[in-house]
């Protein structure tokens, strides 16, 4: 029998709290766990850090932050940045949590889409209103070529070598894939429903440059349907100012920007009412013990979708984390304006 | 108050009492209109409360900003007469107003 060669082992990272979600809520968990001397690692399937505040609206303002008359989605993510800094949190982005379960010494396992393994004493989902997942096409049949033929994302460029590809969309992931793939394609056709990208400019030069030069297609519409055969993609019919056209096509990649499904949570055997995980309002934990829900995914009576109820949820959070991380250790109530001791961990003692 | 009808995809109408400043997203949700979704709650970052604007309307429901327009490529089957409802404000002038929601909201 052939044993598989150069998987390396999987050697669980090991720390106190796992926290799933880096949006607002998650961050400052890092804060009032960190003051409670809780080491934290957050795990985050965006590539940027701030859930839905640094990927919806990094640029709106934002007017309810107490303190904070106003402060962009951005602003208020390197603001929390700044201030758990001290706590030295580790994060690890564009990774997926997909399994938690417990273990007989009650310690938990996560396991994420990139086969990382980690072992924590508590668990924190501050998951939001779940994973940020591409949008799909609402095309008909689609779902038959996802994985074969259609792409949210690039994995390996070497996929998309002599293939006669569709891109769609007018923002940077869009045309920095086309810039990308045009060298390697058969072919390749950039789609956007109007003559004006989002992107930035220079790339969008370059683009109009290689359609000029006759190496790529540059088409002002958008997809009706699409066609193939047990699962290939064969063509997909766009509809221009002109009319209908079909193109042979068999690799797609639509780009629509990102919408927020619960995705693998609903598997992990919490209660869960319409999508979001009920707690308690005294430590805000789950029906699992050491299993905590703060900010938007979780629910309980009066619940308000807001960063601020969600700071909130955090700090009380803290309190039983530290009683499950440190059974024998008093809790002392400390102000951070008055104790030194909580002024040499933030760093200004 | 002015008066807005929403259409269906399958010819079905509905006619909505609207209050002045408010959105058609908003006056949408609180009548419950099925197809608009507003997942983002009006802040321009979904797309999800894509609707049609009907002929003879246009003008005075006015064109889409740059930001809107940026935020209508993340919706589906655009076309010309496309607005998000959360950008079209409710005046006086639109008492009358005829939207139509779309088949799909991505
Ligand atoms: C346009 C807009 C305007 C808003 N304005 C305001 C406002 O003015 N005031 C206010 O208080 N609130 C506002 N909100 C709401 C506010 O943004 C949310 O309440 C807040 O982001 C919730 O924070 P969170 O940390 O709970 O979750 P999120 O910000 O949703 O972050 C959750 C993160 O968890 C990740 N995740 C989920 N599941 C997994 C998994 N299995 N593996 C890995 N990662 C996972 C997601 O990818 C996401 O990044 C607004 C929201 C929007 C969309
Ligand atoms: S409600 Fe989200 S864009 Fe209008």
């Amino acid at each position: 029998m052939d044993l598989p060669q150069n998987v390396p082992p999987v050697v669980p990272t090991e720390t106190d709290v796992v926290i799933i979600g880096a949006g607002p809520v998650g961050l400052f968990a890092v804060f009032e766990l960190g003051l409670l001397d809780i080491k934290c690692h957050l795990i985050d399937i965006l590539d940027k850090i701030g859930g839905q505040c640094a990927e919806l609206y990094p640029e709106k303002p934002i007017y309810d932050i107490p303190g904070l008359p106003v402060v962009t989605g951005q602003e208020l993510t390197d603001r929390l940045l700044e201030q758990i800094k001290p706590f030295n949190p580790t994060f690890h982005l564009n990774e997926r949590v997909d399994e938690l379960t417990k273990q007989a010494d009650g310690r938990f396992v996560l396991k994420t889409d990139v086969g990382r393994e980690f072992l924590c004493k508590v668990v924190v989902i501050g998951a939001g209103g779940g994973s940020f997942t591409p949008k799909r096409p609402p095309l008909e049949g689609i779902e038959a070529y996802e994985g074969s033929s259609v792409h949210y994302s690039v994995r390996r460029m070497d996929d998309f070598r002599g293939k006669d590809v569709l891109i769609v969309g007018g923002g940077d992931s869009a045309l920095d894939w086309t810039l990308s793939l045009q060298p390697i394609a058969q072919s390749l056709t950039l789609l956007h429903r109007r003559d004006d990208f989002r992107a930035a400019p220079h790339s969008v030069e370059k683009m109009r440059e290689l359609v000029a030069a006759g190496q790529m297609r540059l088409m002002i519409g958008q997809m009706t349907s699409m066609d193939g055969c047990e699962g290939k993609l064969e063509g997909v019919t766009i509809k221009t100012k002109e009319g209908e056209e079909r193109i042979a096509i068999n690799a797609v990649l639509p780009f629509f920007g990102l919408t927020m499904k619960l995705g693998p949570i609903a598997n992990w055997g919490l209660n869960l009412e319409e999508n979001l995980i009920p707690v308690d309002t005294e430590k805000f934990e789950t029906s699992e013990r050491g299993i905590f829900a703060i900010g938007d995914i979780n629910t309980y009576p009066g619940k308000l979708k807001l960063i601020l109820s969600g700071f909130h949820e955090a700090a009380l959070m803290a309190q039983q984390a530290h009683r499950y991380i440190y059974p024998d250790k008093k809790l002392l109530f400390q102000y951070t304006t008055s104790s030194s001791n909580l002024q040499k961990k933030l760093g200004v003692k | 108050m002015a008066k807005i009808t929403f259409i269906q995809p399958d010819g079905t109408s509905q006619i909505v009492e609207a209050t002045v400043g408010q959105t058609v997203m908003e006056v949408a949700k609180l009548a419950n209109v099925p197809g608009i979704e507003a997942e983002c709650g009006g802040a321009c970052a979904c797309a999800t409360c894509h609707v049609y604007v009907a002929e003879g309307w246009r003008d005075k429901s006015g064109a889409p900003s740059e930001m809107e327009e940026d935020m209508l490529d993340f919706a589906f089957d655009v076309r010309e007469e496309s607005r998000l409802g959360c950008q079209i404000k409710v005046t006086e002038d639109l008492d009358g107003l005829v939207v139509q929601v779309p088949a799909k909201q991505f």
